[in-house]
């Protein structure tokens, strides 16, 4: 394939991975700024909403769209009652310390992996797309006969590939007014700057983190329920979104929600580009090996304030 | 989901140990041998244990189950036969968690806390890789059902065996002239970036170029990866073959997206079926496999020229016919694999008879009358087809399939002969002391 | 006086233990005890730089591999002996700790969690990209014949068990010295606060690198040493979870406790060896524990024990 229709592949499917990574890691930044915890449990909810995903499609049966549309709805907001009751039963107790609540969510961890091993299975198990149709798209180039298009030879996207960034930039914008317009999310960010104060005020901060938990982990399992049509639900598929939205979020800069969203975009699209020039193992070491010098000589993340 | 791993596993364990408990204590009951011998009558009466290292956790974990399940059948269908020597057989079960280290600890585990007398049935090649130093210290018969180049490279030990699945090596070799004759000389291969990919790059190339074709692009997939779009478009446009044989659960999304690239106009595609062990040919999605070609180590689907063999082997593991579980047809199993593990227990129990073993003092003489095998027909013991163990090498080669994806399932188009997967022996461990 | 004479009299005493239990313990538990005092070491080298500096590294999987791959491909493709392959091992690791050191001490907190995590992140894939060498994750076997050590057989149970004992009982006494001395006062005083600790004078940059090197090279330390006696070497030793565990160890048996390590690698293999005999779904049992043991037990198990029976515990 030319250089031109190659890299525009490259950088739509880069859009896809972003599009997901930043629900994903929206989730994990929540949590991490609200919190201040770091909760190694994130990607197994995020496996857990693909999970429930598989198991309302095969249950509803019926055409594709139905199960997809019942999953979008019941899963996360399942994954979102359960990451709750964690944080009740749990992380409650153990007040939020940083160190006690990386042993239990690696706990929790455990628990969630083994128990959907032993529910669902270990197969990998697609759910259908309700629609996805295979897109060929177009290239311009100047040739000898001036401004032509033409059609390459592989350069598609399939048109639920481009509901899944669609999807994507619509949940960002109602987060956004949620956390912006409306009273829940104005309590979030005052218990998110001072949560002493914010308590003085009266505000139930045991009930706030619990939302929050709870929000942090549907936002994940929603960006699976999404991803689940273009990859298939697994049990240990919860292993990569976690590592990637952790490097998101502490790239983006600790509790910028829109840092998050640049740096997932950065690292979704940086994934797919860089492999256009380089042998593809090449080309990760070298995506992950710049990430990581961003932080080196930008330790606060791109747009985080410098006292971290 | 009416099966869980976990109710299945358990049955598994529990119920052969009881199962053979009760027998064993009916055999003594019933005085199957002479009463008179008092204490060494019970000591011979006492079961063959055999330690099976499974994947019951971790990637490796559908591999397992459908491991476990065959052993369990191989060893019934052994003790309803009066088992090993006049001995019951009796399956400890540990898990390995897929992983080297711990893969290590429960050999040490079967050798010194089970007393087992051999151990058996890891696939994975890093897990076999990261025991067998282990098996050779703890002088511990080590019998794999892995299909890795590792036995016959030579880089393991006289007490690690592979008599009842052929290597990766073998498999690869015997596909090339199917591949040159009919589908195209100009290859490109995608496959993962690690040994085992990396064994069928080498491998088939210098096979592809022997039949007067050439690999014209070799694209190599890090393993973390769970999309594949990007890459596609390094394949050349001249290519008539694709050649996959990526594994883990990103497979489905690779064929997926593979279909999305090219459309309608696609070049001939190879596959390994390890891509799509336990997963329905008919999921949704892989519609663009149609017409496509897989190497399969025993086929899936029931063919129309059946053997016996294959019918009862069939029966007893519990798959139907279309190679998913009599009980759930959407669980398909592992079929073109997992034989190696019913294979590998009937050449145990020959070895075990012709060496006349009483216990582990006679494992050396286990070892050495296995590797005195050679040739071994094809019936109920080796339902696959024929083998021809190499006893040097320690590996033994069988006949291989090819199948194209022919309205939702996979027919047999090509048979590949053992010859055809033959090569030049690498190792002698004959040699090796014990 | 009576405070340090009872810490080294606890050590001794473990140490003491260790040899008896070779002698006491059923063979399968001596073969588990030599590796969980491999690990122990490996434990040992995180938490002078997690529990006693406060750097909280998630990427310690690549010194290990450092020094395992150090070792294992100086064997295999020089055939160098086992005594300089070691060597090399610890250069590799020490040298690969000096350049993350440089680099990723430059950043705190989480920061450093993620750079660290990267690293080693890049360092898997480096092992996988050069698999001509290394195999990738199916990994390499080193011979029996290539594991001798002067001439001594590592190999047999009783050579393994006090190979590992040697180095373990080097590095655990080692350690509970180095603590001791101002050096590791000083690693305290940046952990509990480094402000304070950059008035009164120190170079606490400084500090905090040789507090890497040395962390990185007793990581890299067991990492040869799981080469040498287990006689394989693997990429998913270079993996995320294996920077994941000794962390769960130091958390376990208590970070900043000198017998924390320890303690953490074996309660954590009985738990799973013990579970497992019961189950098939130990990492339930494991999980449940985690969650119980952190509500209950805050400062991992040798924590719980400074608090209510030895205060004096270093």
């Amino acid at each position: 394939m030319d250089f031109g229709p190659h890299l525009m592949l490259a950088t739509l499917e880069g859009a896809v991975i972003a599009a997901i990574l930043v629900l994903t890691a929206m989730g994990l930044s929540i949590v991490f700024g609200v919190m201040r915890v770091v909760n190694v449990a994130h990607g197994e909810f995020y496996m857990l909403g693909a999970v429930l995903a598989w198991f309302v499609t095969s249950f509803l049966g019926g055409h594709p769209a139905i199960g997809f549309v019942a999953a979008i709805l019941i899963a996360p907001l399942l994954v979102g009652l359960i990451a709750a009751a964690a944080d009740q039963l749990v992380l409650k107790h153990i007040d939020y310390d940083p160190d006690r609540t990386i042993v239990g969510t690696i706990g929790i961890l455990f628990i969630i992996q083994q128990t959907t091993l032993m529910t669902f299975g270990p197969e990998a198990r697609p759910v259908a797309a309700p629609f996805n149709q295979r897109l060929a798209l177009p290239w311009f180039e100047f040739t000898d006969n001036g401004f032509e298009m033409f059609w390459p030879w592989g350069l598609s996207i399939t048109s639920y590939k481009l509901f899944v960034i669609a999807a994507a930039l619509t949940v960002l914008v109602a987060l956004w007014l949620f956390l912006t317009r409306t009273r829940i999310g104005l309590i979030m960010r005052a218990t998110q700057q001072d949560s002493e104060t914010a308590q003085a005020f009266g505000v139930p901060v045991g009930l706030v983190y619990s939302c929050v938990f709870g929000l942090g982990a549907a936002l994940a399992a929603l960006g699976a329920v999404l991803v689940v049509p273009i990859q298939q639900a697994h049990y240990l598929m919860g292993a990569d979104p976690l590592l990637l939205s952790f490097i998101v979020v502490i790239i983006g800069g600790l509790g910028s929600l829109p840092g998050t969203v640049i740096a997932a975009i950065l690292i979704g699209m940086s994934d797919g580009i860089i492999s256009v020039f380089f042998s593809p193992t090449l080309a990760k070491i070298i995506a992950t090996f710049l990430v990581a010098m961003v932080l080196v000589f930008r330790p606060q993340g791109l747009l985080g304030r410098t006292s971290t | 989901m009416p099966k869980t791993e976990n109710g299945k596993t358990q049955i598994s364990r529990r119920g052969a140990l009881l199962g053979l408990g009760a027998s064993a204590g009916a055999m003594a009951a019933t005085g199957v041998l002479p009463g008179s011998l008092g204490f060494a009558q019970a000591q011979s009466s006492a079961p063959i244990r055999i330690g099976f290292q499974k994947h019951a956790t971790g990637i490796g974990a559908a591999y397992g189950r459908w491991y476990d399940a065959t052993t369990t059948a191989a060893v019934k269908r052994i003790n309803d036969a009066g088992g090993i020597n006049g001995r019951p057989v009796e399956v400890i079960t540990e898990d390995d968690g897929t992983d080297p280290s711990r893969g290590a600890e429960v050999l040490e585990k079967f050798a010194n806390q089970h007393e087992c007398d051999v151990a058996f049935g890891t696939l994975f090649s890093h897990v076999v890789i990261g025991s067998a130093p282990r098996a050779g210290e703890l002088k511990l018969p080590y019998f794999v059902v892995s299909e890795g180049h590792h036995v016959a490279s030579g880089m393991l030990n006289r007490y690690t065996l592979q008599p009842g699945i052929t290597d990766v090596k073998s498999q690869v070799i015997s596909m090339a002239p199917f591949v040159a004759d009919n589908l195209g000389k100009k290859v490109t291969m995608i496959f993962p970036d690690f040994a085992f990919g990396h064994d069928h790059r080498d491998f088939f190339s210098e096979a592809i170029e022997a039949q007067g074709g050439e690999v014209v692009a070799k694209i190599a997939i890090p393993p973390t990866e769970t999309t594949f779009t990007r890459y596609f478009p390094s394949i050349p446009r001249e290519t008539e073959v694709i050649y996959h044989v990526m594994v883990g659960p990103a497979v489905l999304t690779f064929v997926k997206e593979l279909g999305e690239f090219f459309g309608p106009n696609r070049p001939e595609l190879f596959g390994f079926i390890d891509s799509l062990e336990a997963v329905d040919i008919n999921s949704t999605g892989l519609e663009f496999l149609d017409g496509t070609y897989f190497w399969e180590g025993m086929p899936r689907y029931a063919q129309a020229n059946q053997t016996d063999a294959e019918k009862a082997y069939r029966a007893a593991v519990g798959v139907d016919d279309n190679g998913a579980s009599l009980d759930d047809p959407a669980d398909v199993a592992t079929y073109a694999h997992m034989f190696g593990c019913w294979e590998t227990l009937n050449i145990i129990k020959r070895g075990m008879e012709s060496a006349d073993y009483q216990g582990p003092q006679d494992r050396t003489k286990l070892i050495e009358a296995v590797e005195a095998m050679s040739d071994m027909p094809e019936s109920e013991d080796h339902p696959q087809g024929a083998k021809r163990f190499n006893g040097k090498t320690h590996q033994t080669f069988g006949s291989q399939y090819i199948s194209k994806v022919t309205d939702g399932k996979l027919v047999v188009e090509h048979v590949a002969s053992i010859e055809d997967g033959l090569y030049e022996d690498e190792v002698d461990y004959t040699t090796q002391a014990f | 006086m009576t405070r340090f004479s009872k810490a080294d009299a606890l050590h001794l005493g473990i140490l003491a233990m260790l040899v008896i239990a070779f002698f006491v313990l059923p063979t399968y538990h001596v073969g588990a005890v030599s590796r969980i005092m491999v690990l122990a070491v490996y434990a040992i080298g995180l938490n002078l730089l997690f529990g006693y500096t406060g750097l909280l590294s998630l990427g310690h999987a690549m010194f290990f591999a450092a020094g395992m791959y150090g070792f294992g491909l100086a064997i295999k493709f020089m055939a160098a002996p086992v005594l300089l392959a070691f060597v090399l091992a610890l250069i590799a690791a020490a040298a690969l700790s000096l350049v993350v050191g440089l680099l990723a001490l430059r950043t705190a907190g989480v920061a450093f969690m993620i750079v660290t995590l990267m690293f080693a992140q890049t360092a898997y894939l480096v092992v996988l990209y050069f698999g001509e060498f290394t195999r990738g994750d199916e990994g390499f076997v080193l011979q029996q014949a290539e594991r001798l050590l002067l001439g001594f057989d590592v190999t047999s149970e009783t050579g393994r068990y006090f190979v590992a004992f040697s180095v373990f009982a080097i590095c655990f006494l080692g350690f509970a010295r180095l603590v001791q001395t101002p050096f590791g006062k000083r690693l305290i005083a940046i952990r509990e606060n480094e402000e304070r600790a950059r008035m009164l004078g120190y170079d606490v940059g400084r500090y905090k690198l040789l507090a890497l090197i040395v962390s990185g090279t007793i990581s890299g330390c067991a990492g040869a040493l799981y080469a040498l006696l287990f006689g394989y070497v693997g990429a998913t030793f270079a993996s995320v979870q294996y920077s994941i565990l000794p962390l769960l160890w130091v958390l376990l048996g208590g970070a900043g406790t000198t017998i924390g390590p320890l303690i953490g690698v074996m309660f954590m293999f009985y738990l799973i060896d013990a579970s497992s005999a019961y189950t098939n779904s130990y990492m339930l049992i494991a999980g449940l524990v985690l969650v119980l043991l952190t509500m209950f037990a805050p400062k991992g198990i040798a924590g719980i024990l400074r608090l209510r029976v030895m205060p004096w515990l270093p």
